[in-house]
């Protein structure tokens, strides 16, 4: 193990050179991320043997990439803002295909305004493309993911794409000193990718086919089953992760003083981090508040947050993400994770982030006051409850 | 937690400094955590750039941008405003490259060290002074990140110009 003083983006890049994937795929224009950069160093200076395309899209970098995967492949690309939003079409025949990509997201603001600064609403409006999605808090957990998520894409009961969040510059481009595991215990840890789902020319079949009405359903429902089954197989990787890196990782959802917390705000991504030390600074006032972080939004952890919620006062989701004239849709998912399990309790939409916007610690502050007293059903931070009261 | 707000113009290494900071303060023990992160967004020469190094004995959590800072080290004295005080914390310093002198603040013309050195920028000898006036880290520390983090060909003449500002500033 060795320590080194990495940003998110390239904390990643290193987990993925000890993931060996054997094809790299990456459009390197704005708004694509250094992870492409270092991974392309790694390539040239021999330390990661992997074809690296240069391709002219991002619509083609995971058309390339599915290639590669049909051919039994471990593939890798990575994007962010508009880019992912220009691949979004591909993102459906991955899934579709059920091929096991890894996939890195920069999450970064959408146009128009035309911004990249950090900001949720891309990947967010992706969580119905069939993807597991993740999102990592700080650097050390990003390059974790990066190792884990092909043990968890590539198991067979899985076999689906995996999407890694990092926060725009909060993480991808924020350093700090991260852990860089041996390369043998990383061998050990994923070996490398065996599959039946490849073109095979001593075994010919047909891949990528049509479906009709009588049985397209039948792929949607297993497709559905596959992201599903990834909640035991995230269990069993980071049990496996932390027998021999030691690192321990909390599954779908990261839970901190829920057990007796009267106020709980739920969020995502690199903001939990303040929102612990608000929750504890309170807690020495006297004010019983709890954090959920949601480490995965796909599969959806329905029973973990509501196991979390159902003996508090009231909630309070803060995501980086609106969807106009709704609500966020981390609330919206939230909220129906607590119907089905007949939690009834008052909940509150924080907006905040959006377009990078900084979230400070009198922001969340604010936040657990309007949890605790009460207020509008989507608040912008800063700006007031939306018309819709 | 310490906490140092880098002032500079794009082009002149205030990121590259902060970061450097956060690695010489975590090279040399598993027990110390730093955060460097830039003012966001796209890079532009010539435009005022913050960036900021947050120092802790244990793991920083709080990603935030700094309201108040320990020391406050500025690369470009025409980014110099009076009221940059208002953002230290109680006895903090502002350190600033200039040729003159600017009242409350510690100047010191970095310029002429970097020259001696050919070196374009003064980030280094900048970080020299961090590590001379406030002991955050020590100027060993320093050499060290420089060392690990800079392409090799610049390294000497960094170091070098470092070292002469720590010795400076020094008692």
């Amino acid at each position: 193990m060795s320590r080194k003083f990495l940003s998110g983006n390239e904390a990643f890049a290193e987990g993925i050179r000890l993931a060996r994937p054997q094809v790299i795929s990456a459009y390197p224009i704005t708004p694509q991320t250094i992870v492409v950069e270092r991974l392309s160093e790694m390539v040239e200076d021999g330390s990661l043997s992997a074809e690296y395309v240069h391709v002219e899209s991002e619509h083609s970098a995971l058309s390339c990439a599915i290639g590669a995967s049909a051919a039994g492949a471990r593939a890798f690309t990575a994007t962010s803002s508009q880019g992912l939003l220009y691949m979004a079409e591909c993102l459906y025949y991955a899934s579709g295909g059920r091929f096991p990509i890894v996939m890195m997201n920069a999450d970064r603001s959408t146009a128009l305004p035309w911004n990249i600064y950090g900001d949720q609403r891309d990947s967010l409006s992706q969580l119905d493309s069939g993807w597991i999605q993740a999102y990592a808090e700080n650097a050390q957990e990003a390059l974790d993911l990066a190792l884990m998520s092909y043990k968890i894409a590539e198991n067979k009961d899985v076999s689906t794409p995996f999407m890694a969040n990092l926060d725009g510059f909060v993480l991808t481009h924020t350093y700090e000193p991260v852990d860089i595991p041996d390369r043998e215990q990383a061998d050990k840890f994923l070996p490398p990718y065996e599959t039946d789902n490849r073109i095979d020319f001593e075994n010919p079949k047909n891949m990528a086919f049509s479906a009709g009405p009588d049985t397209n359903y039948i792929f949607k429902f297993k497709e559905h089953e596959g992201v599903l089954a990834a909640r035991d197989v995230i269990a069993e990787t980071e049990k496996e992760f932390a027998e021999i890196f030691g690192r321990k990782y909390t599954g779908l959802v990261e839970n901190y003083l829920t057990e007796d917390a009267d106020y709980i705000l739920v969020t995502l991504g690199s903001i939990a981090g303040l929102c612990r030390e608000t929750a504890d600074k309170l807690r020495a006032e006297g004010i019983k508040a709890g954090v959920v972080r949601i480490r995965y939004m796909r599969p959806f952890p329905h029973r973990e947050i509501a196991e979390a919620l159902k003996n508090a006062k009231a909630y309070g989701v803060l995501e980086k993400d609106i969807s106009f004239g709704s609500e966020g849709t981390v609330y919206t998912n939230v909220n129906s994770a607590l119907k089905k399990a007949d939690v009834n309790i008052k909940g509150y939409n924080f907006i905040g982030g959006l377009g990078g916007r900084n979230i400070s610690a009198s922001d969340i502050e604010d936040i657990f006051d309007g949890i605790s007293k009460g207020t509008s059903n989507v608040n912008f931070i800063g700006i007031g409850g939306d018309s819709n009261g | 937690m310490k906490e140092i707000l880098w002032l500079g113009r794009g082009g002149q290494g205030a990121f590259t400094a902060a970061k450097l900071l956060g690695a010489a303060y975590t090279i040399d023990s598993d027990d110390k955590y730093a955060l460097a992160f830039p003012s966001f967004g796209p890079e532009r020469r010539g435009a005022p750039v913050r960036a900021f190094t947050k120092l802790d004995t244990k793991p920083i959590t709080d990603r935030s941008q700094t309201e108040k800072a320990d020391l406050i080290v500025i690369l470009d004295d025409t980014l110099y405003d009076p009221q940059l005080s208002g953002l230290l914390k109680e006895g903090g310093k502002i350190i600033v490259n200039t040729k003159g002198n600017i009242s409350g603040t510690v100047s010191f013309d970095a310029e002429n060290t970097a020259a001696e050195f050919r070196l374009p920028t003064v980030n280094t000898v900048m970080l020299g002074l961090v590590s001379g006036l406030s002991a955050v880290v020590t100027a060993d520390e320093a050499v060290q990140a420089i060392n690990g983090y800079m392409p090799e060909k610049i390294r000497e003449r960094n170091i070098n110009a470092l070292l002469k500002a720590v010795g400076e500033v020094s008692e």
